[in-house]
């Protein structure tokens, strides 16, 4: 699978060397982005920060499954298996056995490695590309969502809860206020970035952005295409099932309808996709554009008493086309471009 | 005559029922350079794919410097030392001309910063060093197809598949690659296995020559033993009449 | 005590699922028609297929037509905005990367389901018919009229299909471009004609299949995604771009979700249709009648 609408500022963010490196400006909006996030919480009243929550919890799944389809190529439309894997088996560990999610977590992203090079292995073996694997993802993710509504020890189709007890504040098993959970997710986000950035300037990622622009070139430079796949989605399903912990700790509640559904399947991809596939930046401004755009959505309609449910999801829809037909690099690539945030080096003269 | 690097034996491919490759044999002796000719259609880029794994041989074996590669994928090929260029040249488009290259010094080395300055080393020396920075995309044909050289040659192969990497090129362009060639053969003594349609290249550079017909090796000589032989210049003619 | 039941019962089970799959594989026929031309996966099939669903209930309301003769009229709807969908949005991805055009689609398909949410609302929405309770007696079988009837037409459309591709000149226009879209460009053809013409095509058909679809299940927005994923199956089952093949794997899943329903519990019955989707994917990736790359 080539990228061969990609503007050539593209590589500028996702490849390295000179051109890759942010300018300045760059590098102090960044620091400027990050500072502003850690005080946040000084201001911020409780459903800020929720919201926030949930856009750094997007930023870090979109962060995850981007190294997956933006360096590697794989398009998975089932990254909700990976959540929801990592959720209910941290979930599992803590409900019924009493260890804790920081333990949990490990269990957690060895279940969906295994999965994910389980799905790997059969896809990769059996020659299934392009759109035949991604459905091969779904049809794993489905599965999953039909198959635990039958597991009764995880609560089947009527939920799987996790005690709750007000007012205590226990770090080590994830448990606290809001406040908490927020510098968590912070934390992971910022830890997810500076992880895909030096996979992205290490041997392996090259070999993954080989394999993505040629894999048959790649193969003949020595790369094995295999075992750089099979990292790139143990890498990506690890991830992914660190944001299902996460998630099961915060919201403290399980339904295989919502956490495995196709839809949140998607959810998971639109902050990339909207940002910037394949970029570092892109999935963390996608689901800064989204997140609230959808959350100011959702106020409107209250405000104006409006009852139109399936509005928001419309307006998703619609810029997603918008996205994909004016900016089909993203927004980050466009925007990095316009602000001199990075180096663009010789690439304008780009004649296409 | 030094010993062979690389021996073809009895190479087939069919590709339904059509005969792509039959029965082809023969050896490239170490540190010489062969060009295997022919009309299109003959035969040549499938041999070469089935030298680099792309896909194996119905019959046949290949062997390199003794080691048997039959059955290896592509990249245990590379590993084994052969590296290859596309016909069509086939680019990381959107990474830059240094990664491209970076990513073929990778096959062998550990370090990202060490394959960086083999890179750039190989780019000054076929002459690409200015593009290093610039999308792979956005090259000319020519600078795509030094761009293939370099990134094969960054495998650090002992013997290099070239296929038809002056196709295309204006005749300065020709000289100045068939230059760079004979530089890496003559003084790394890289032993370079030539698809080449360039007659005037295939006679500068070459110290054999192979033609294959219809998936046949129809002769094996000199340069000038192969120009002057009766069936290859049929093969040719009867190529350009059709 | 299931074991008990006479053989007649499953063959009832079965030849209601033949029927059913009959209209499923009408449905994966569009996505189909669609991939083998224009290359183009329509990741907003199910949702054009609730569409036609809408179409058939509205005019039963308003019109009190029959969905088998609300049919035309709702697959010359939807002919005419997949046309309109080809011509202005899809046919400037057609060279584009695989993932942006399911983007493009992703994106089509949330604004239809959502739109129709919002028009609709999450109720269901049936269509009444005369004959909705009739059985018919067919040698040892005892079936819904409304099954038979809705098998019926499926394979009338199905096999009017067939027939515009082998034997018209834009059938075979449209064939040739499948085959091999340089050398129709070659010839002269005109391209993102016959792709609009195709698109338009493969929703009519997924329209009319919807139509039809109301006599056995009531319309609801959330059927879209479901639909979809079950089209993908389908044609992933009898192989993408085989048209034969899109409605032996209608038939194929329908009959074995209905035993599977009836054999081991209704909720499960999709499990087993994933199951049969991922065993193809692994050991038959072409599809059982699709043809080798």
């Amino acid at each position: 699978m080539t990228n061969r609408g990609a503007s050539p500022v593209g590589i500028a963010l996702l490849g390295g060397g000179n051109a890759g490196a942010a300018t300045g400006r760059g590098a102090a909006l960044l620091a400027l982005g990050g500072v502003t996030l850690l005080l946040a919480p000084l201001v911020a009243d409780r459903y800020l920060l929720s919201v926030l929550t949930t856009v750094l919890w997007f930023a870090y799944v979109g962060q995850a499954w981007n190294v997956m389809m933006g360096f590697s190529g794989l398009l998975s439309l089932g990254h909700a298996l990976y959540v929801g894997l990592g959720a209910y088996a941290s979930a599992a560990l803590f409900v019924h056995f009493g260890v804790g999610p920081w333990a949990g977590a490990l269990l957690a992203m060895l279940v969906a490695v295994v999965a994910g090079c389980g799905i790997g292995f059969l896809g990769f073996r059996f020659g299934v590309k392009g759109v035949h694997f991604a459905l091969l993802t779904i049809a794993f993710a489905e599965v999953a969502r039909v198959g635990f509504d039958h597991i009764h020890w995880l609560g089947g189709s009527g939920g799987f809860f996790l005690p709750v007890e007000a007012g205590v504040s226990d770090p080590l098993n994830l448990r606290g206020s809001p406040l908490l959970f927020y510098y968590v997710i912070l934390a992971l986000t910022g830890a997810a970035l500076l992880l895909a950035r030096s996979l992205l300037h290490s041997r392996l990622g090259y070999q993954w952005l080989a394999v993505r622009e040629d894999a048959e070139a790649a193969e003949a430079v020595g790369v094995d295409l295999f075992t750089a796949r099979m990292t790139a989605v143990a890498v990506s399903s690890a991830l992914t099932a660190l944001g299902g912990v996460f998630q099961a700790f915060y919201f403290n509640n399980l339904f295989p309808e919502q956490v495995f559904s196709m839809g949140r399947s998607i959810e998971i991809i639109l902050p990339a996709i909207v940002g910037g596939i394949g970029t570092l930046i892109g999935p963390i401004l996608g689901a800064f554009i989204l997140t609230p755009l959808g959350e100011g959505l959702t106020f409107l309609l209250e405000v104006s008493g409006l009852e139109l449910p399936g509005l928001k999801q419309l307006f998703y829809g619609v810029a997603l086309v918008v996205i994909v037909v004016f900016r089909p690099d993203g927004v980050w690539p466009w925007l990095a471009r316009r602000l001199g945030l990075v180096r663009t080096s010789a690439e304008g003269e780009d004649a296409r | 005559m030094t010993a062979a690097l690389l021996t073809v034996e009895s190479l087939s491919k069919r590709f339904r029922g059509l005969k792509a490759v039959s029965n082809l044999s023969f050896t490239v002796p170490e540190g010489r350079i062969l060009a295997l000719i022919g009309p299109n259609g003959a035969g040549k880029t499938t041999s070469f794919n089935l030298i680099a794994g792309v896909f194996p041989p119905d019959e046949g074996s290949v062997t390199l410097k003794g080691q048997r590669l039959t059955g290896l994928k592509p990249n245990q090929v590379c590993a084994a030392g052969i590296g290859r260029t596309f016909q069509i040249v086939k680019p990381f488009g959107q990474l830059t001309v240094e990664e491209n290259v970076m990513v073929g010094a990778l096959a062998r080395e550990r370090s990202v910063e060490v394959a960086r300055r083999q890179a750039r080393a190989l780019l000054e020396r076929l002459e690409l060093a200015d593009a290093a920075q610039r999308p792979a995309r956005s090259l000319t044909l020519p600078d795509r197809k030094r761009l293939e050289v370099a990134r094969a040659l960054a495998t650090r192969p002992t013997l290099l598949l070239l296929d038809e990497v002056l196709a295309g090129l204006r005749p300065t362009e020709v000289d100045r690659m068939v230059a760079v060639l004979r530089d890496l053969n003559r003084r790394e003594g890289i032993t370079i296995l030539m698809i080449e349609h360039v007659m005037r290249a295939v006679m500068a550079l070459s110290d054999h020559v192979v033609v294959l017909d219809h998936g046949e090796k129809i002769a094996d000589g000199t340069p000038s033993e192969v120009v002057s032989d009766p069936r290859v210049i049929e093969s040719y003619l009867g190529a350009e009449e059709a | 005590m299931r074991s008990g039941m006479p053989i007649d019962y499953y063959l009832n089970i079965a030849a209601s699922g033949l029927l059913a799959g009959l209209v499923y594989g009408l449905a994966a026929l569009g996505l189909s028609v669609i991939f083998g031309v224009v290359r183009v996966v329509n990741f907003a099939h199910g949702e054009m297929m609730v569409a036609g669903m809408y179409g058939a209930v509205l005019l039963a309301g308003y019109a009190g037509l029959d969905p088998l003769l609300s049919a035309p009229i709702v697959a010359a709807l939807l002919f005419v905005c997949g046309w309109g969908l080809q011509r202005g949005l899809v046919n400037r991805f057609v060279e584009r990367p695989e993932h942006m055009q399911f983007i493009l689609l992703l994106g089509i398909a949330t604004i239809l389901v959502n739109g129709m949410l919002m028009l609709f609302g999450p109720d269901s929405r049936n269509v009444m018919v005369p004959y909705g309770f009739d059985t018919l007696e067919i040698g040892p079988m005892l079936l819904d009229a409304v099954r038979v009837r809705a098998g019926v037409a499926a394979i009338g459309i199905a096999v009017a299909l067939f027939a515009f591709f082998r034997f018209t000149r834009t059938g075979k226009a449209i064939r040739a471009c499948a085959d091999n879209p340089l050398g129709a460009r070659v010839v002269g053809l005109n391209l993102d004609g016959l792709y609009a013409l195709t698109f338009g095509i493969g929703a009519a058909v997924v329209g009319a299949a919807g139509a039809l679809m109301t006599l056995l299940v009531d319309a609801r927005p959330q059927l879209a995604p479901e639909y979809t994923l079950l089209s993908f199956i389908i044609v992933i089952v009898g192989g993408l771009g085989s048209l034969p093949g899109a409605l032996l794997g209608g038939v194929l899943i329908g009959v074995s979700e209905t035993l599977a329903g009836f054999l081991l519990s209704p909720s499960l019955k999709s499990l087993f249709s994933y199951g049969v989707l991922i065993l193809v994917l692994l050991l038959r990736p072409q599809g059982l009648l699709g043809k080798r790359s």
